[in-house]
């Protein structure tokens, strides 16, 4: 393929994981206790599939990397701060709620629309991107809908590798039961490919691509529209933080054979 | 009243996988839940009719199935296609499926052919005024919630250990065939193997009583300034074979191989535990040399009784996420639990 693949990654913020999270009760539904206060991260495994798409486009040249996300423009503003820093995309945000109480199939719409508004899109060369599942609704709808709504076909979930073979077709390891993989080979794109882990650390952070991005991502904060989400049909009876608290038996000064004895038999039990 | 389709894939041999079962009791209580409800089968793969049989004594008013050898593979746009031509001979409201890898990856767009909705890793299913009302989990584990929804049909995968496999008399009986949807002929993905850890190296095992949860500390410098690491590997790799437990780590001592440390050789990403890692079902586990930090105990949430072997008193497992923490060096007491076992 001698243009090169157009990636795009869908991929918004969720509470970093040390935070303590407690539900609360809003005339729009469940939030989250402080929401807008929480310190927020990249969804992490839409991370990896971000850091893949990278990867992937400094191989293939004549590609080109887009970050779609829905989040609160202040809090998504903040969080390209750092991702800025580490490879380089282009940001189309839409500003809405993030939380894990929205409807995917509504997240999921306005991703659709905001990608299909990309301008020089080119399904023969699309690879549509993001994490398997989130770490805030933890579903992993989102990107079947979009894919669907794109009239994507060819879809993997749980992708932990991407290799492209030198006759161009895609072989694809997805996480399946068991710890395995299944391995399946897609003639082209366009192809929808749900990440898991992947192979890739976290890229260092690099000041020539922040500067680069930073041109970028701030007209698109102020460009991102506005995606009303409504959880149209969508009700809850309850959310709750169901305590987790155990009483911690504290075991000290015991020796080595009668902790061991302890544990064999609690394990045969 | 809802029209409840229980929808599953068949196993290689044509038969129910106990995932498949488990969402059919799921589903088989909640049609005797909601009065006036009928339940209806519906089966894919390239072969059906073990599970026709499996399915004898369920109660089912109807058995549909697309039976095509191009079902062989789990590929997104042939079940899609196959599951969406089911749904829509059912003229289900309801749909209860397992969340297999296979289904996971296919239902929640065909939730999206249908004009429907869906919801995944469901826990329970239950019936409040007079409607179907899910339980789920958010925020990986974090938070639960009860919801309901207006829209039909519904999807509901129901995550494997959540209820209780179904088991009947096997009969005999033959399903409707639903005809092969044209999306069938001719995939642009073929599957081409599946690729797995040797049978010795195979750590992952879900359906384990315990699980076994290895953290960094295994491969720190320990009293004697040195690291252990060929012990440590011998030490785990000994316990799992004599105990057939499921192998889980933290996501330090996974990272380590990408960061190019001596690690342990058998351990990968898939093992992961936590935040960013698997959350299995087992009735116990056992953690050692791992701290306990919220990202990685948030994937403890479906293991019932918990021990964990640490120096440090303090870990985060003593602050209430453990059952019991030993304070001890887990190289010393692991290796007496291993003597044990082999005695
Ligand atoms: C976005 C994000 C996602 C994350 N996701 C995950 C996740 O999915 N899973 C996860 O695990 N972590 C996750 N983390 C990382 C997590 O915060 C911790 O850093 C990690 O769990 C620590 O791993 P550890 O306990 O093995 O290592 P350490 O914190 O280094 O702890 C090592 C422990 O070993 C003990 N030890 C040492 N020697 C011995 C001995 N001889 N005997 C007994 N004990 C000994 C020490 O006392 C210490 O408690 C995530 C973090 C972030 C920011």
């Amino acid at each position: 393929m001698s243009s090169g693949y157009q990636i795009v990654v869908c991929g918004s913020i969720v509470p970093d994981p040390w935070q303590t999270l407690e539900p609360a009760v809003t005339p729009a539904g469940p939030a989250l206790k402080n929401e807008m206060m929480l310190p927020a991260v990249l969804d992490p495994w839409a991370g990896h599939a971000l850091f893949e798409a990278a990867n992937l486009a400094r191989q293939v040249a004549g590609s080109k990397v887009w970050l779609v996300a829905l989040g609160p423009k202040a809090k998504l503003q903040q969080v390209m701060m750092t991702i800025g820093q580490k490879v380089p995309f282009e940001l189309v945000a839409l500003d809405g709620p993030a939380g894990g109480f929205t409807d995917a199939s509504e997240t999921a719409t306005a991703l659709a629309g905001a990608i299909q508004g990309i301008s020089g899109l080119d399904s023969s060369r699309l690879l549509l991107f993001g994490g398997w599942e989130s770490a805030s609704r933890g579903a992993g709808v989102t990107l079947q809908l979009v894919g669907e709504q794109l009239g994507i076909t060819d879809q993997f979930q749980g992708v932990d590798q991407l290799k492209v073979q030198p006759d161009g077709r895609l072989e694809i390891l997805e996480r399946i039961e068991g710890g395995r993989h299944q391995v399946s080979l897609c003639d082209a794109p366009p192809a929808v490919l749900g990440w898991a882990t992947g192979h890739l650390p976290e890229p260092k952070n690099n000041p020539q691509v922040g500067m680069m991005n930073m041109r970028q991502v701030m007209p698109a904060l102020q460009r991102a529209q506005a995606a009303a989400l409504k959880g149209e049909g969508l009700t809850f009876a309850e959310v709750s933080l169901p305590s987790q608290v155990r009483e911690t038996r504290i075991v000290k000064d015991l020796p080595a054979d009668e902790i061991a004895r302890e544990i064999v038999e609690w394990i045969k039990q | 009243m809802e029209t409840i389709l229980f929808l599953t894939h068949t196993e290689a041999d044509g038969s129910l996988g106990r995932a498949a079962l488990e969402s059919l009791t799921a589903a088989k209580q909640l049609t005797e839940a909601l009065g006036g409800s009928s339940l209806v089968a519906g089966l894919l793969g390239s072969q059906t009719e073990a599970a026709v049989g499996q399915l004898a004594g369920v109660g089912a008013s109807r058995i549909l199935a697309v039976t095509d050898e191009q079902l062989a593979q789990p590929r997104y746009a042939t079940d899609a296609a196959a599951a969406t031509a089911i749904c829509q001979a059912a003229q289900a409201t309801a749909v209860i499926a397992p969340a297999t890898s296979r289904f996971n990856r296919v239902l929640p767009g065909v939730s999206h052919r249908l004009g429907g909705a869906v919801d995944t890793h469901v826990s329970q299913l239950g019936v409040s005024d007079g409607t179907i009302e899910v339980t789920r989990w958010f925020y990986r584990q974090r938070l639960r919630g009860r919801l309901k929804r207006a829209q039909r049909p519904w999807i509901l995968l129901i995550d494997p250990g959540c209820y209780a496999a179904w088991s009947g008399e096997p009969g005999t009986g033959a399903a409707e065939a639903v005809s092969s949807p044209a999306d069938l002929a001719a995939p642009r993905t073929q599957v081409t193997g599946i690729k797995a850890p040797a049978a010795d190296a195979q750590t992952i095992r879900p359906d384990a009583d315990l699980l076994f949860v290895t953290g960094a500390g295994w491969t720190k410098k320990q009293a004697d300034g040195q690291t252990h690491v060929p012990d440590a590997e011998k030490l785990i790799l000994n316990f799992l074979n004599a105990t057939r437990a499921s192998l889980g780590s933290s996501k330090s001592l996974v990272d380590l191989g990408g960061e190019g440390q001596a690690v342990l050789s058998f351990l990968t990403h898939l093992n992961q535990i936590g935040q960013t890692g698997a959350t299995p079902r087992h009735p116990k586990g056992l953690a050692t040399c791992c701290h306990g930090e919220e990202p990685h105990t948030v994937g403890w949430r479906f293991v019932n009784e918990r021990r964990v072997i640490n120096t440090d008193g303090t870990c985060g497992w003593a602050r209430g996420k453990a059952d019991v923490l030993y304070v001890a060096d887990a190289f010393a007491v692991m290796k007496k639990v291993n003597e044990l076992l082999a005695s």
